[in-house]
């Protein structure tokens, strides 16, 4: 048996450029045809591989395989049905003359291009996520469907429906326009944003997952920096925020789920590696002359890297998110900027502004003014800490307000 | 020595399993048959596609797959050498296609032809 160790996740990393390089050449009708001559080429190789043991060469095995499969559905599907062929994008008259070419190049262009399609202004935002989790990052409907705790059927829906939009709309698979580019690169940037908070933030228990997610977010921001047409300050401050936020990944959340709060986190288990990344591509991004929701998220998150309190960092912190809230208000944002309020005013001060915040509905609402009034007022915080607990849907959370409660009882 | 076949039953899988989910797979059914091969038990094996597979009846018709109940449907099977069905089994339990409820291996010994039995 051959004993060579097969490359982690080799599938799902060569899944994506096969189905990225096929998808280009076959057009956008026929996404799914590349999806499924991809699949193929894995059940092919599980089928031999598991018994034969791993090839001289794996990824040169699943190309050629993955070309043949290719060719011989161009070719049943020339037989078949005459009409699909002037769709199809090569010209070939035979299927001898059809080149799949998979190299290195070819391959990142159209991961690149076909981002660039499924993040169309057209197709709707959850489903561009999950295209992009299905085509650009090779899962599985199954682990789709977990990513965003919802069943199989939906996701296979949503995502037929994306591809009969891409179809209808007949996007092409090809960079945008200079003149198109700033305003395409927004629509990539929030969806890899959302697949990135979709990890990061999501109550989903599976932390392998998690991880999984925010990674797939990062390597797809990192092609878009490594693309001279792509690499705008912008992208490297989303980069830079994505990075800043996994370094703190394993420290946020405890073995039974739970998540652990800022205070309370082990600097120990932060990855110093990924703060010292998000470093690097925050200064990259300081070249332009305007500054982003990125720029500011990357930069509230790289205060949060360092753990000592001192005036200059809760002063920064409140500087940015007044920036922040300037041109991307948001409720979370507000309240926690009421938050780092607090740290430099004082509670006082910070409860008189959290209080013209109407936010009764959001548990996060009640939970800061629990935390504000604790040592003021033991029965308004109690009070808000009940509301809180009302309104949280998942065990951890109601975890997390009950210790706080206790806390205020002693 | 008698060898024996391990005939694997399970569902088929490929077609909906994600590239990450064949991949765990695959190496699961690669280190259930290095462990035999690390007995030099093993003799040899092959999947078999579910794609494209024919059943031919008595009476000359010729049907697609699946054939009879999904999980009863064979994907694979593999040799070894053992020196009782005991052992054989045993080799069975290892087999990864049992993670998957209704699945199932087969052990049958395989006929000598050479007379020493």
């Amino acid at each position: 048996m051959e004993s060579s160790e097969l490359i982690p996740h080799l599938f799902r990393t060569e899944f994506r450029k096969i189905t990225a390089v096929l998808g280009k050449q076959f057009g956008i009708g026929h996404l799914d045809l590349a999806e499924d001559i991809a699949s193929e080429t894995f059940l092919s190789a599980m089928e031999n591989w598991s018994y034969n043991g791993l090839p001289a060469n794996p990824v040169a095995w699943l190309y050629t395989v993955a070309k043949n499969k290719a060719k011989n559905r161009i070719a049943r599907e020339q037989l078949l049905n005459e009409k699909i062929v002037p769709e199809l994008k090569y010209t070939a008259t035979s299927t001898e003359e059809i080149e799949i070419d998979l190299s290195q190049k070819n391959s990142t262009d159209s991961q690149l291009q076909m981002l660039f399609a499924i993040c169309h202004p057209s197709i709707p935002k959850e489903a561009q996520v999950g295209l992009s989790l299905r085509i650009l990052c090779g899962f599985g409907i199954g682990e789709i469907a977990n990513a965003f705790l919802t069943n199989k059927e939906t996701i296979t829906k949503r995502l037929y429906r994306a591809r009969e939009r891409l179809r209808e709309e007949k996007i092409p698979i090809e960079f945008p326009s200079e003149k198109e580019i700033s305003q395409r690169l927004d629509t990539v940037l929030t969806t890899l944003y959302l697949l990135f908070s979709e990890g990061y933030y999501s109550q989903n228990g599976d932390s392998f997952l998690k991880k999984d997610l925010c990674m797939e977010a990062i390597r797809l921001t990192t092609m878009l920096v490594e693309n001279p047409l792509t690499n705008r300050p912008v992208v490297n401050a989303l980069l830079a925020l994505m990075y800043f936020q996994t370094s703190r990944m394993e420290a946020r959340i405890n073995a039974s789920g739970d998540m652990i709060l800022y205070d309370d986190q082990d600097t120990g288990l932060w990855d110093y590696e990924l703060i010292s990344k998000g470093g690097y591509f925050l200064n990259q991004a300081a070249t332009g002359e305007t500054i982003s929701k990125y720029h500011l998220e990357a930069a509230i998150a790289y205060w949060h890297t360092i753990k000592e309190d001192s005036k200059e960092k809760w002063e920064s912190l409140l500087m940015l998110f007044d920036q922040l809230l300037e041109i991307d208000y948001s409720p979370m944002a507000a309240l926690n900027r009421i938050y780092v309020l607090s740290k430099v005013k004082g509670k006082e001060a910070a409860l008189e502004e959290l209080k013209k915040l109407n936010e009764t509905g959001n548990p996060f609402f009640h939970t800061l003014l629990g935390e504000l009034y604790s040592g003021i007022d033991y029965d308004q915080s109690i009070d808000h800490f009940q509301k809180a607990y009302s309104l949280v849907h998942t065990d951890a959370e109601k975890r997390n307000l009950s210790r706080k409660m206790e806390l205020l009882g002693r | 020595m008698d060898q024996y076949a391990l005939i694997m039953r399970h569902e088929d899988g490929g077609k909906i399993a994600s590239p990450e989910q064949m991949e765990i797979w695959m190496k699961q059914t690669m280190d259930w048959i290095g462990s035999i091969a690390a007995k030099n038990k093993f003799v040899g094996g092959t999947g078999l596609p579910f794609d494209g597979a024919r059943v031919v009846k008595h009476n000359g018709i010729v049907t697609n797959g699946p054939f009879g109940e999904i999980k009863e449907t064979i994907g694979g099977f593999i040799t070894v050498k053992a020196d009782s069905i005991e052992e054989a089994v045993e080799f069975a339990k290892g087999c990864p296609v049992l993670q998957g409820e209704g699945n199932s291996v087969e052990v049958r010994r395989i006929a000598q032809s050479d007379g020493t039995h």
